[in-house]
């Protein structure tokens, strides 16, 4: 199958075949990071702008390599010291980077929706770096290539995501993505940080953490926001991480012994993830942030590469 | 080896299945001759046919010489020049798990063409490290080159003209070894 469409919005939109493309794409790149000379020149002459509203390293820095390591040039445009600062909105920022002429225009802002508004703007292509509480769709494909290449497959695989569900488009992304490659998903977390109706996307939900990691092949946990004690969702840092966090007795009590501890970073340790947890033999958290290079010049690649790519606004 | 939107319809058999042998034949000892025998030779085959070449390069090889050559699959989705006129294709990767460092790299393809699928070869192979020698094994040169390439050892000449098409067959896909000359289905 071809890949056809002009942006990468979210996980919710893509079919199983589509999804599968992507990860195969990520797959065959994941060789270049092993090169002495790490640099293909798939995307010679391509521009890919990195226009992030809300803080990132790891991301940023992600698609930054991504880029780079196809030879597209990247130019990373962060909102704070620039025009936004001086007042100018988020469309005419838009537009005045599409007279640019970019190929690709990945974006990162703290309001759910706004990848699609640039993309209905501009002519190039565009990617969801994470929209406010909606999805980050080269997150779950990251996770999704991690989980498959441990486990080998994703057929009846059981996955159990637990923290803070209502506000996390991780949670969101690799729920549509889980769902549509026939896995099974139990979300997990204190009920003020469950969304109401979450069941209607295909899941289940637990309200103990011992209930949710049992027998599951993958535990991924979310990252506990600070701010979300002080908006009174939760009691404290200790009950969470109390209730919530994921030990190493909770571990050999519970959960099976080949079962995987995913996070999406960055780790708050102590509250969600012991650092014996996060460090043992379970976690496969950095093979997550290698991957997550390859997805995004699998990602930028099919969108870059592809005709079409070369007419601008 | 180009294969298009119109229908193709079978015109004439190039190469049978002991043709096709023979000529494999032939190049595993020309590749032992030139190269004064089987020392420092790996094999890297271009996807998808090029690489079952090269196995049944490295077999023949084996059989003569008695030595083991590796074999490496070569992608050059990343380095082709035409990308932007065919839309994003399938990356199937690339996978040599042997350094070609100060070796010499007898690269196989099934057709030899424009040449613009060796020349991205080239670059790919030597991104890869710097091999001493870079040498070209085809099954089948139908010509019309675009690029000053030429191949070190060839199966069968053939001239073709620009509106066929040559399609390599090969057991391990196709079912059969046999090379054929297609010409599009008239509309």
């Amino acid at each position: 199958m071809a890949w056809t469409r002009k942006d990468l919005l979210a996980m919710r939109d893509l079919d199983a075949a589509e999804i599968t493309l992507l990860i195969d794409t990520a797959a065959s790149l994941e060789e270049i990071a092993t090169r002495e000379i790490k640099k293909v020149p798939a995307l010679r002459g391509k521009t890919i702008v990195n226009l992030f509203y809300e803080a990132s390293t790891r991301t940023r820095t992600s698609f930054e390599i991504a880029g780079k390591w196809l030879s597209a040039d990247v130019v990373n445009f962060s909102a704070s010291g620039s025009s936004t600062a001086k007042g100018e909105s988020f469309i005419d920022t838009a537009k005045n980077i599409a007279a640019m002429s970019p190929d690709v225009v990945v974006v990162r802002h703290s309001s759910a929706g706004a990848a699609a508004i640039l993309a209905r703007e501009l002519k190039c292509g565009v990617v969801n770096a994470g929209d406010g509480a909606h999805e980050h769709p080269t997150q779950a494909l990251l996770d999704l290539l991690t989980i498959r290449e441990k486990k080998g497959h994703f057929d009846g695989l059981h996955v159990a995501i637990v923290g803070d569900i209502a506000h996390s488009r991780v949670a969101r992304s690799n729920i549509h993505g889980m769902r549509k490659l026939g896995m099974t998903v139990t979300v997990a977390g204190p009920p003020t940080l469950i969304p109401p109706h979450v069941q209607e996307l295909g899941v289940k939900v637990a309200y103990r953490l011992e209930d949710a990691i049992r027998d599951v092949d993958v535990i991924m946990m979310l990252r506990l926001q600070q701010e979300r004690m002080t908006a009174g969702l939760i009691p404290s840092l200790r009950e969470y991480s109390h209730y919530w966090g994921l030990t190493l007795d909770k571990l050999a009590e519970h959960a099976r012994p080949d079962v995987l501890i995913m996070h999406p970073g960055p780790v708050n340790r102590g509250v969600e993830l012991s650092p014996e947890v996060a460090d043992g033999p379970y976690s496969v958290i950095l093979d997550q942030v290698a991957k997550g290079v390859a997805v995004r010049m699998g990602v930028l690649f099919l969108l870059a590469g592809s005709r079409g790519s070369g007419d601008h606004a | 080896m180009s294969s298009s939107p119109p229908k193709f319809r079978e015109k004439a058999e190039v190469l049978d299945e002991s043709a096709l042998d023979r000529a494999l034949t032939r190049i595993a000892h020309e590749i032992l001759e030139k190269n004064d025998g089987a020392k420092d030779l790996t094999f890297v085959g271009l996807r998808t046919r090029g690489v079952t070449l090269a196995q049944r390069l490295a077999q023949k090889i084996a059989r003569i010489d008695g030595t083991t050559l590796p074999v490496g699959t070569l992608d050059i989705t990343l380095y082709r020049d035409d990308l932007d006129l065919r839309g994003a294709p399938v990356v199937r990767g690339t996978d040599i798990p042997f350094s070609i460092k100060g070796k010499t790299v007898v690269l196989v393809d099934d057709v030899l063409f424009t040449g613009r699928t060796i020349r991205a070869a080239l670059d790919a192979l030597i991104d890869l490290g710097r091999p001493r020698m870079i040498q070209l094994a085809i099954l089948v040169d139908r010509g019309h080159r675009e690029l000053p390439i030429r191949p070190d050892y060839v199966g069968k000449n053939l001239p073709t003209s620009r509106r066929e098409s040559v399609a390599v067959r090969m057991r391990e896909h196709d079912g059969e070894d046999r090379v054929v000359i297609e010409e599009p289905e008239e509309a």
